[in-house]
């Protein structure tokens, strides 16, 4: 079911762990649909110089994880944000049909860990 | 790696005996049992033969089986078979409500046709209660369908309490018994029930044969309409080498299934001691004796199934589990949501169903491997027990928010 590079990814996991003083956190998911992600970013210069994940989710939910992680990794806010859903499954040679709401939720747990990382600046000025 | 198969109740090996048992009747006793000539006859014999094997296993008469293409069918037969042959006696129709697809979603099918059907509670160990039985009985109820075995959980039910309650009231009783004919001993006369299906390839035979027991008596309308074969039950050439492969399997159940359910049930009993006791937050699911022999299931707090299924799989266990990302539906199991136990619970489930192959040492190489997967499935959880998993907190999507997306790539 699953291409070997999910299989690669969820077997190993890229920057699984917290960010104790992370800059923005994205919380993504419902542990009531079976798959729950949590994203920290460090950001510096509007770059994302760490970025971290835990997951709660089957093997598409923890590869897509740990995918959007590494390309996530360097880039800018701008550029982060852009990564859409079909851009994770892509690089992972392919997501089964009905994994497509587990692999979502990578894509948008980015999105939310920036958000939070813009709202709490946004706060400080 | 060495591969160890614990996904037994989804299907098993079939038996070497039974495939030498089949091949004839493919190579060259190819005959159509209703041709005249000796090809025929030699295939019709057969047949016979293996009719009277399944009938002896669960203590029926040979005119009492009729063949069908496995559990699936079998229970759609002995519903619809029934209902539409009785539908002038009634229209509502019980079952409980961990019964298999195959039935569910045949009364589904027959609510859609006018049908009413009531679906039993389970007990927190998934037993149905007969008292629950005996209220939602109505003056307009035809059937009973309760399953002697749930194949996700394991739990037996009490089939002959409820049946005899049904027989009071000259109401049939259906019982899909497909996870336990061949490893459990059943007589469908002291158990007194109208109608059982079985499914050859969960007890090491072929898959795509089975059959359905229909008590003397009982009028069924058939699925399948054509050339008259099963007596009219069942049209369409008969599956000669499938049903050999049957009735070979059903003689050897008898020979081996109380040794086996001796063997496994000392396993099973290990397998659920060890890991309890290996692993934290972990729960039994099913009643903890009155189960299959061979099955034991498990949910573990802060993981999902499908995860655990997938890394087991690396270390070289078959598994299965319940959780949504499993299905394509996305639900968790209706099993274990009727046990009463929360969505986010469910997801963490674990089936092991062994067979006669397993060994002692493939259940110890089990309880070293699980604790380990659980633990790095745990380490990348964002939930533990400092933070306990909280459902539909405020930046949680609702339950139905990307599912039914068919973005496909
Ligand atoms: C309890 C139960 N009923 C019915 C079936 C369906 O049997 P088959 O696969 O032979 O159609 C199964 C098999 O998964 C089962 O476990
Ligand atoms: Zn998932």
């Amino acid at each position: 079911m699953y291409s070997d590079k999910v299989l690669e990814h969820f077997t190993n996991p890229r920057n699984v762990g917290e960010i104790p003083d992370a800059d923005g956190i994205g919380k993504v998911g419902n542990p009531v649909c079976g798959d729950v992600m949590f994203i920290y970013i460090k950001v510096k210069d509007d770059i994302i110089t760490d970025i971290k994940f835990k997951t709660l989710g089957c093997g598409a939910a923890i590869a897509t994880s740990s995918m959007i992680t590494e390309m996530a990794k360097g880039k800018t806010l701008e550029e982060a944000r852009k990564i859409s859903r079909g851009d994770v499954a892509e690089a992972l040679e392919g997501l089964p049909p009905q994994k497509m709401h587990c692999s979502n939720l990578a894509a948008d747990g980015l999105k939310a860990a920036i958000e939070d990382y813009e709202n709490k600046k946004k706060q400080q000025t | 790696m060495k591969r160890v198969y614990f996904d037994n109740s989804a299907t098993s090996r079939t038996d070497q005996a039974v495939i030498d048992a089949m091949l004839p009747f493919m190579k060259e006793h190819y005959g159509n049992p209703s041709s005249l000539h000796g090809f025929g006859r030699e295939a019709k014999k057969a047949m016979d033969a293996s009719r009277a094997s399944v009938a002896k296993l669960i203590n029926a008469d040979p005119m009492e089986i009729v063949f069908t293409s496995g559990g699936t069918e079998s229970d759609n037969l002995a519903l619809k078979g029934f209902v539409f042959a009785n539908k002038n006696k009634g229209k509502h129709i019980i079952i409980s409500s961990i019964e298999h697809h195959a039935v569910l979603h045949t009364c589904e099918y027959l609510q859609k046709n006018g049908f009413e059907i009531t679906y039993l509670p389970v007990d927190s160990d998934g037993i149905v209660h007969p008292e629950t039985l005996e209220k939602a009985i109505r003056p307009d109820t035809i059937l009973v369908s309760i399953m002697h075995a749930n194949n996700e959980i394991g739990t037996i039910e009490p089939i002959g309490e409820l049946a005899k309650i049904a027989s009071s009231r000259s109401i049939a009783f259906h019982t899909d018994a497909v996870q336990t004919v061949g490893h459990v001993s059943i007589d469908v006369k002291s158990e007194g029930v109208s109608m059982l299906s079985m499914s050859a390839h969960k007890f090491y035979g072929p898959k795509g044969v089975g059959a359905l027991y229909v008590r003397k008596g009982i009028r069924l309308e058939p699925l399948l309409h054509g050339g008259g074969h099963e007596r009219g039950m069942r049209s369409s050439t008969e599956n000669v080498p499938g049903i050999v492969g049957i009735g070979k399997a059903s003689e050897i159940a008898m020979d081996e299934m109380k040794t086996e359910a001796e063997k496994l049930t000392r396993l099973r009993n290990m397998m659920i001691d060890g890991v309890l006791k290996k692993i934290p937050r972990s729960n039994l699911n099913g009643h903890r004796t009155k189960r299959l022999p061979n099955n034991a299931n498990f949910r573990f707090d802060f993981i999902e199934g499908e995860g655990l299924v997938l890394r087991m799989d690396m270390r070289g266990f078959a598994l299965s589990t319940g959780s949504a990302c499993s299905t394509k539906s996305l639900e968790p199991s209706h099993v274990l949501i009727a046990l009463g136990l929360k969505p986010e619970q469910a997801h963490g489930s674990l089936r092991i169903s062994m067979g006669k192959d397993n060994l002692e040492e493939e259940v110890n190489q089990f309880i070293d491997a699980l604790p380990e997967e659980v633990a790095k499935l745990r380490e990348m959880s964002p939930y533990n027990e400092a933070n306990p998993m909280v459902a539909n907190e405020p930046w949680c999507s609702s339950e139905d928010h990307d599912h039914h997306e068919t973005e496909v790539r």
